[in-house]
């Protein structure tokens, strides 16, 4: 109710002044005026700056490379020299533990099995994990776009084989489907003619998650094109003879398009998770790579002794996530409220 | 109806074949390797390949290798793997099935609970900072890995605060059988059940009350306070029950993600040996078969499931029972 008493008043001067305001522009206007949406978008921005100054972080402040285990280090914490691998003392006292976060610009949040610097991993990991998931959501939305505006807009044989294409691979379970391509493909790489990629490259998650929400995107994407060509400005465009590639690309892209807007955030979020739970199984990034996902599952057998290593890639998540899906929230309440992503 | 029935249970066919086939195809299909090599998983010797090619036909067309790997996962079921020699898929999966249902049945009862009951609250307690709270909170709730969810509970419940009143009972990781240990088997189950709900009570409430509020604008509602029922009443009575409708179908689809996805990570957390935690030892040792059996049947199982889902729902729905 707010948002519509408030694209009342924030718009009803307009009628006089701006007559061509579309509804990208009033929801520019609804939107630049929500302090949750403001608050997300800066929390996000600063995500993705900070894992960009990520090669500046590791050179100037903690002055370690992040992908080569450091074992045998010693750094200064208030003056005097220990070891980033300290000898436990618990127990019988075998073994070594990594060092707690020092809160100094070394080791900020510690070292994780390898002797690596945990804040620098964080870092680099957050690259790869919004990369991946970026890449994803532009796959993802591509194909959904391509199959669902096709199977909606040209109906008859091509409707009924992507269709029930789309039925297959909804009735897959998002994660027996990942894992069956992952396991393939990240083994032993795949060939593909003269293209060859190797099993560790971020080319595989990339592409398996961006894959496999497809028909989640495809199937409202249908139903909406479906819906737009019974409405009345398509029929009557059809009646006036203009050509089908022309009523596609000026009546019903433009109607669509709102509706893939709002997947963008909300898609980035959920593939953020999906990346890191595959990266947890092993099965995502692969090592020496660094992304969220493989720093919680570096944490793990620390959890008791470090939960740092663990918590903060985590939390990192839950705050990149959170601001998309509230970003996400927003657009839909703004441009496109009819949307619903399952 | 009848019809509509058998239509239903046609399409499931159609999504079984395609799903066999299609998991056939990224398994033995992929260009680049050998379909014998990789299902001998990783340092098998060349015996081994030369004898898992002949008994799987691999040196014949494909459609002969589709039925002779889908006879041996579903008639004679004697597909064995090649990393832990002679164990036998079906039985280890039938076998863990029960952990995996334990924990995804208990969660099943908690989320829907929870999420009526965030749903509700929120509703009616529209744009005060309760909503506002609730909202916020079933927001995080959707934004966590579930797995990291789990290890925080673990860092908790294991680790900082077991040895306080809260969590002193909580049990080492595993699994307790129903049968042998009933309390044993609820107290391992009871975090990982709120575990893997937290994610679903954020969503089923988030969307209970998108629906409740739009519910909260039709006629039939202000009819009915109009009328003057107790507020209470045309909560539960009217507006409750066609919010509650999209539910079914959801919660049909959530539950095979669950048992195909969710489930596996809270598994591997919490130390739970069911087919999602067998799943990933068969990841980490590259175990072909196993992963095959167990999506295979996973995946079976959620079609199945869904398929019964939509049954239910032509019986009890009249809109659909008419066509």
């Amino acid at each position: 109710m707010t948002d519509i008493t408030e694209a009342i008043r924030v718009h009803a001067p307009a009628v006089s002044s701006r007559p061509s305001s579309g509804p990208w522009r009033r929801a520019w206007h609804i939107l630049k005026r929500d302090r949750a949406t403001l608050l997300a978008a800066a929390v996000f921005v600063l995500i993705i700056l900070s894992t960009l100054a990520a090669p500046l972080y590791a050179r100037y402040v903690s002055g370690t490379d992040p992908f080569r285990s450091n074992l045998s280090a010693r750094i200064m914490v208030d003056g005097k020299r220990v070891k980033v691998m300290q000898a436990s003392t618990e127990g019988l006292g075998l073994g070594v533990t990594p060092i707690g976060p020092t809160w100094g610009p070394q080791y900020l949040l510690g070292a994780d099995t390898q002797g690596r610097d945990v804040a620098a991993r964080l870092l680099y990991g957050g690259r790869n994990s919004l990369l991946i998931a970026a890449s994803a959501t532009v796959i993802c939305l591509c194909l959904a776009a391509l199959v669902g505006i096709s199977a909606g807009f040209f109906g008859g044989w091509v409707d009924k084989i992507l269709s029930r294409i789309l039925d297959i691979l909804w009735a897959f379970p998002v994660y027996l489907l990942a894992i069956s391509l992952s396991i393939v493909l990240i083994s032993q790489g795949i060939v593909i003619g003269p293209i060859e990629i190797g099993s560790d490259s971020l080319l595989l998650p990339i592409f398996i998650i961006g894959i496999i929400y497809v028909p989640y995107v495809a199937r409202p994407l249908r139903g909406r094109v479906l819906s737009l060509k019974q409405s009345e400005f398509v029929l009557a465009a059809r009646g006036l003879g203009i050509p089908a590639w022309r009523i596609l690309l000026h009546d019903i892209l433009p109607n669509v398009s709102t509706m893939l807007i709002v997947f963008v955030p909300l898609m980035m979020g959920l593939n953020i998770i999906t990346e890191s739970s595959l990266s947890f199984l092993s099965i995502g990034v692969q090592a020496p790579d660094a992304s969220w996902g493989t720093i919680i599952q570096d944490g793990q057998t620390l959890l008791y002794t470090r939960p740092v290593v663990a918590l903060a890639p985590g939390i990192a998540i839950v705050l990149t996530v959170l601001s998309l899906n509230v970003l996400g929230d927003s657009l839909r309440d703004a441009l496109d409220p009819r949307t619903k992503l399952v | 109806m009848f019809f509509a029935i058998l239509q239903r249970l046609g399409q499931m066919l159609f999504v079984m074949f395609g799903i066999s086939a299609l998991v056939f195809l990224i398994f033995f299909a992929t260009p680049g390797s050998d379909p014998a090599a990789r299902l001998a998983g990783r340092n098998a010797s060349q015996e081994t390949v030369e004898a898992i090619r002949k008994e799987f036909g691999f040196d014949r067309p494909l459609p002969v290798q589709y039925v002779v790997m889908m006879k041996r996962l579903f008639v004679t079921q004697d597909l064995t793997s090649f990393v832990n020699r002679g164990y036998r898929i079906v039985p280890a999966v039938v076998a863990a099935a029960p952990v995996t249902i334990s924990l995804v049945a208990g969660a099943a009862i908690l989320w829907i609970v929870g999420g009526i009951f965030v749903g509700v609250i929120a509703a009616l307690t529209r744009d005060t900072l309760i909503d506002r709270g609730l909202m916020a909170l079933a927001l995080i709730g959707v934004s966590m890995p579930v797995y990291w969810l789990g290890e925080v509970m673990n860092l908790i419940s294991q680790s900082r605060f077991h040895d306080t009143w809260m969590f002193s009972w909580v049990p080492a990781l595993g699994y307790k059988p129903l049968m042998e240990d009933p309390v044993g088997w609820f107290k391992t189950l009871v975090i990982p059940w709120f575990t893997l709900a937290a994610l679903y009570i954020g969503i089923y409430g988030r969307v209970l009350r998108a629906n409740l509020v739009e519910a909260y604008q039709e006629d039939f509602i202000r009819t009915a306070r109009a009328k003057g029922l107790s507020p209470a009443r045309v909560m539960v009575r009217h507006a409750l029950r066609t919010s509650l409708i999209p539910f079914v179908t959801m919660f049909g689809l959530d539950f095979g993600v669950l048992v195909g996805g969710a489930a596996l990570l809270t598994e591997v957390v919490f130390g739970l040996n069911g087919v999602g935690r067998l799943t990933y030892q068969a990841l980490l040792n590259l175990d072909l078969p196993m992963i095959l059996g167990t999506v295979m049947y996973a995946s079976f199982f959620v079609v199945v499931a869904n398929a019964l889902v939509d049954v239910v729902y032509v019986l009890i729905d009249p809109r659909v029972r008419g066509n």
